[in-house]
């Protein structure tokens, strides 16, 4: 009771900002006139959504969810791809510090540059509707930040710890699997954190360089240039959706598999 | 004339620490200690005088810059590789993904021991260290008198015949202090370890040693050592005893004469 209580508390300033920039949209488009190809109301890309969720529960097929899925689809291989890699090649690579060391600048250059530009080639690769082609420029975007977490998880370690290994005779594959890793895993849940909206993030972009119809990043440029706002919106509405609840599994996940690394958090 | 065999002897043991863009450090100047099998010997010297070099040249961490070190009438590499001795450290280093049982299994596990037999070790540990109900806490959810206790559990584990401790009780308050001082000497005489501590509280070295070692700074050397010739069972009242007033006055003064204001 009190324990429910506390959490509305602690949730109500969200709530509340939530609701008044919501209402304030409303009125602001109602008063000011705004076309709705400039801006929809809420409650027009609310009822646009609902008429699609209402397609796809009663068995009519609704091309947006089908879009949303296969984009979810790309999302998600290539975050596995991606996040999948980073993490081996940063165990493969913390084996020898040299090497690991010596790769660092290229990774963090690497991670700097625009990486969605490169989409249309993957396109030229794999193909347009293929949806590898996806799937690779995500894993590409999420590689990165995986790897140079994973080696920074690897390797800054404190020194004590260290010592108490050396002090047991510890092998180095036994200090890999009863220090390095688990220390790993905190640094590697927070680059999987970023990784995960970031994936959908690459996946819908990628699509606006053409693909498939029933994709989401393809729907949303066709209803656009179609004048239906509401429908593009909509789109976006369940794009924002699937990456806010891929973060939040990745949040869960770490908190039942790495309480330590979050317990300051909470 | 046979002579009980020194656990740790350290013959004219020197330690230069070489720092980029400043002047080398003299931590350990003509280092000359004997330990011998089930003493309690305290290195104790204000901070900066190398008791820690010391203790880690006896670990194997540090490598001597000259001199010779023999542990076990080994070299202290094979003494090392041989596990020959336990290390507690002034922070607990316990591993925050592991629970209290498995951070005590940790050296068996990494020394190969069977899960059975390191479940049924842990278990003793942790009742001998008074934790046996917290074998399933995690080591953020102990106290820190706790958490030191369980890293001499973990040290303890796999039953080594010499205990080096770095100022495991520096971080603890006052009481819990003391206990820990009694908890330790009741271990000690349980398993009759050789121990190598690190202090710098003069009651805590007088309380607990057989034998003080009294060090001092710049360079850092051994100025004078100390038989401590307290009646055991150590307790309470030991702290109360004449004698242990005037070893305790002794010890000021021979911290006081061995430091050189030079500051
Ligand atoms: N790794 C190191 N590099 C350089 N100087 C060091 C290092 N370790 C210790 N020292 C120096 O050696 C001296 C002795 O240090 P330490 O053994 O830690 O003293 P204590 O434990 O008695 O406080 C100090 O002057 C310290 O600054
Ligand atoms: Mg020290």
């Amino acid at each position: 009771m009190t324990k429910s209580f506390e959490r509305l508390r602690y949730y109500l300033p969200t709530i509340v900002v939530a609701v008044a920039v919501l209402a304030l949209w409303e009125v602001l488009v109602t008063v000011l006139n705004i076309q709705q190809f400039i801006l929809p109301k809420p409650t027009q890309i609310a009822g646009r959504f609902f008429e699609e969720v209402n397609l796809f529960v009663t068995g009519q097929g609704s091309i947006l969810f089908q879009a949303a899925g296969a984009t979810f689809y790309e999302a998600l291989g290539g975050f596995i791809l991606g996040c999948g890699s980073g993490i081996l090649v940063a165990l493969v690579t913390a084996r020898w510090t040299v090497l690991s060391e010596a790769m660092m600048p290229f990774a963090i250059a690497a991670n700097s540059v625009p990486i969605i530009a490169f989409a249309p080639i993957m396109n030229n690769w794999f193909g347009l509707t293929n949806p590898v082609s996806k799937m690779t420029i995500v894993a590409i975007i999420v590689f990165f930040p995986t790897m140079i977490n994973t080696v920074r998880g690897l390797t800054l370690i404190d020194p004590r710890q260290l010592e108490l290994m050396r002090s047991y005779a510890a092998s180095d594959l036994k200090i890999l699997r009863a220090l390095r890793i688990p220390n790993a895993v905190p640094y590697i849940f927070s680059a999987l954190r970023v990784a995960s909206p970031l994936s959908m993030i690459g996946a819908v972009v990628a699509e606006f360089f053409g693909g498939p119809r029933a994709t989401l990043g393809v729907f949303i440029t066709q209803e656009a240039s179609g004048f239906n706002f509401d429908r593009a919106w909509a789109a976006i509405v369940i794009a924002s959706l699937i990456g806010i609840a891929f973060y939040a599994i990745i949040v869960f996940a770490e908190r039942r598999l790495a309480p330590w690394g979050t317990r300051e958090a909470g | 004339m046979t002579e009980i065999p020194a656990v740790i002897r350290a013959e004219g043991v020197n330690k230069v620490f070489t720092v980029k863009n400043a002047d080398p450090v003299i931590a350990l100047k003509d280092i000359h200690l004997d330990v011998k099998r089930g003493e309690f010997v305290s290195l104790i010297g204000p901070s900066g005088c190398g008791k820690s070099t010391l203790l880690r040249l006896i670990a194997d961490l540090l490598q001597p810059t000259s001199g010779e070190m023999v542990i076990n009438g080994k070299t202290p590499v094979q003494a090392r590789l041989d596990r020959d001795y336990g290390m507690v450290f002034q922070a607990a280093t316990l591993y925050d993904w592991r629970n209290v049982g498995k951070n005590v299994q940790l050296p068996l596990e990494i020394m190969g021991i069977d899960k059975a037999e390191r479940e049924k070790r842990a278990a003793e540990m942790l009742e001998l260290v008074e934790l046996g109900k917290f074998a399933k806490h995690y080591p953020w959810q102990l106290s820190g008198g706790m958490q030191q206790r369980v890293a001499i559990a973990r040290a303890l584990a796999f039953q080594p015949a010499l205990l080096l401790m770095d100022e495991p009780f520096g971080a603890l308050d006052e009481f819990t202090r003391e206990r820990m001082n009694l908890e330790l000497l009741r271990i000690w005489h349980a398993t009759q370890t050789t121990v190598v501590f690190v202090t710098h509280s003069i009651a805590e070295a007088v309380f607990l040693s057989s034998r003080v070692v009294v060090m001092s700074p710049r360079p850092g050397r051994i100025t004078a050592v100390l038989d401590v010739d307290l009646p055991y069972p150590r307790n309470f009242e030991t702290r109360e005893l004449p004698r242990y007033f005037e070893l305790v006055t002794h010890v000021r003064e021979l911290l006081r004469d061995a430091h050189t204001f030079d500051e």
